[in-house]
């Protein structure tokens, strides 16, 4: 614009004939600058009407192994990273990933500061009333752990898995551990379904403290300001097999279903409908060839693969 | 877009973290006060055995975050169980509770006293010297002229120092304290509405910081009376 006007001001004083040849050619330049424009726009429209970005930004939590941490490297690492790559790769999506604390997750997606949550998150009701989820990508039983010299530790853990929504097993499954756990402080990440199921099973018989991150619980495990914690049992797996974690184990059951929800998923804003679309059938394809079982026994040594 | 029954239904809520945070702000800024005031009058001499390990105290504690000095002595003194219980203070540490108020008393110790230490400065050097003239010892002298003087001076810029604490007691979340902002931000993973909960969360803390600076202008103005018309 600034060129073109230059140009003919400087003109301005000679016959106009001479340069009529230059000004067709410099009118021609300027529809074609302002028809590109017009398509650029035109493209973006088109992409935006499409719903299903190209490029994407997916949000972890980065602070809880072996799901996803921050590797020895700075770098993120973990079974949902491995499997936001493979699927973005199914979906032929470009993502980058980021680090965002627990509490500012769901908030976060909802102003859009990025697209998609992989942060081990369980698919709840309430969670539902404000996010939309794929369908799960893993399902993880939830258990206490605790010093190995206690009452609790010395059962160990069992194979059974209480399923929260058949009830009446629900409530014999925690009549029997209530005894064992009564006046034992708690320790549980805030903001958690966990921290809901603590709360509705065993609020009346346990001292419960909360914190940020399950690696601030595990270091008050260890210094024993707390006499156990409970968390998922791939995770508590994962800090057990530590030296400072020698005397502790997990023990009882494990808790699936119920509050605390349908398995793992991604949580995604309620209108991105074709990102979801495109989100679950990848999962499905990688649930189907085993790429979910794969990178599960490769992080977890267990298969978490939610069974239909 | 803001709907008051939500406030109705979160206030009663974040208000039951009311006597935590006072508690919490009212023990450090006692002991605060008194470990503060010693450090002070500690300063008065030239020893500097004295001096130095006070000086290195107050430049550490001012020169570092609250939120620093709190990870430190509860995740990191958690560390040292084992001598800790030799010398017989994990009861102390282990609990989130003690180790809350010992980093905001530390925090606060090391303010209030440079206030201190300024105010009992600033006292004129005549009255003391007048008052040890008549006859009064040393401690009556401190205790009659210079500290009521120095007190009064002081309080304006310790109220200052009360209110930073009461504000510093929302860092107790951390460590797994729920006081006013630790049950805020249950709420807000339990709603989502981050903007409510800490707009009530705020004005909570904006009306006891309100309350606190009435009642020490009105104790200015009782200990001013010359001032009065």
């Amino acid at each position: 614009m600034s060129e073109a006007g230059g140009t003919s001001g400087k003109d301005g004083e000679q016959p106009h004939k001479r340069h009529n040849k230059k000004g067709i050619a410099m009118t021609f330049r300027r529809m074609a600058a302002v028809a590109a424009a017009l398509m650029t726009l035109a493209v973006t429209q088109v992409a935006r009407a499409e719903d299903a970005p190209k490029e994407i930004k997916i949000a972890t939590e980065g602070a809880y192994a072996p799901w996803n941490f921050v590797n020895a490297d700075g770098k993120l690492d973990g079974f949902e990273i491995d499997l936001a790559n493979d699927l973005c790769a199914r979906a032929k999506l470009k993502c980058s990933i980021i680090a965002q604390n627990w509490d500012g997750l769901i908030p976060s997606l909802k102003v859009g500061k990025f697209d998609v949550i992989m942060a081990a998150m369980f698919i709840t009701p309430k969670r539902m009333e404000t996010i939309d989820f794929t369908q799960p990508y893993a399902i993880d039983p939830t258990s206490f752990a605790v010093a190995k010299s206690s009452e609790l530790g010395k059962q160990g853990l069992s194979k059974d898995k209480v399923k929260l929504d058949d009830e009446a097993a629900a409530q014999a499954a925690v009549d029997k551990l209530k005894p064992l756990l009564k006046g034992k402080v708690i320790g549980v990440q805030s903001g958690t379904q966990i921290l809901a199921f603590l709360k509705k099973y065993f609020g009346d018989v346990v001292d419960i403290r909360e914190y940020k991150t399950t690696e601030q619980h595990d270091l008050d495990l260890a210094a024993g300001r707390v006499d156990g914690i409970i968390v998922q049992q791939t995770t508590a797996t994962a800090t057990l097999a530590k030296p400072e974690f020698a005397d502790y184990t997990l023990a009882g059951p494990g808790f699936v279903g119920g509050i605390l929800g349908m398995g793992t998923g991604a949580g995604i804003r309620k209108e991105d409908t074709a990102l979801k679309a495109t989100f679950n059938k990848a999962i499905g394809e990688a649930i189907a060839d085993g790429t979910v079982k794969r990178l599960s026994e490769k992080w977890f040594h267990t298969d978490v693969t939610p069974v239909k | 877009m803001i709907d008051p029954g939500f406030f109705l239904e979160i206030i009663p809520k974040l208000l039951a973290g009311l006597p935590l945070t006072l508690q919490l702000c009212t023990l450090s800024v006692l002991f605060g006060f008194v470990l503060a005031l010693a450090l002070a009058l500690a300063q008065q001499g030239n020893n500097r055995f004295v001096l130095w390990p006070i000086r290195t105290f107050v430049s550490v504690f001012r020169g570092t975050p609250l939120l620093v000095q709190i990870f430190l002595i509860y995740y990191g003194l958690g560390q040292f169980r084992p001598n800790l219980q030799a010398i017989g203070l994990w009861w102390m540490f282990r609990e989130p509770y003690w180790c809350a108020i010992i980093a905001l008393t530390l925090n606060t110790a090391a303010y209030s006293s440079e206030i201190l230490r300024g105010a009992i400065r600033n006292v004129p050097r005549g009255l003391s010297e007048a008052s040890l003239a008549l006859g009064l010892t040393r401690v009556q002298t401190l205790r009659l002229v210079v500290l009521p003087l120095a007190l009064r001076q002081a309080l304006p810029a310790y109220s200052n120092e009360i209110i930073l604490i009461v504000k510093g007691t929302s860092l107790a979340s951390i460590i797994t304290l729920t006081e006013v902002t630790g049950i805020a931000q249950d709420l807000i993973a339990q709603t989502y509405r981050a903007m409510e909960v800490f707009v009530a969360a705020g004005a909570i803390y904006l009306l006891l910081n309100f309350l606190i600076v009435r009642a020490l202008q009105l104790l200015e103005v009782r200990l001013t009376p010359y001032r009065k018309r």
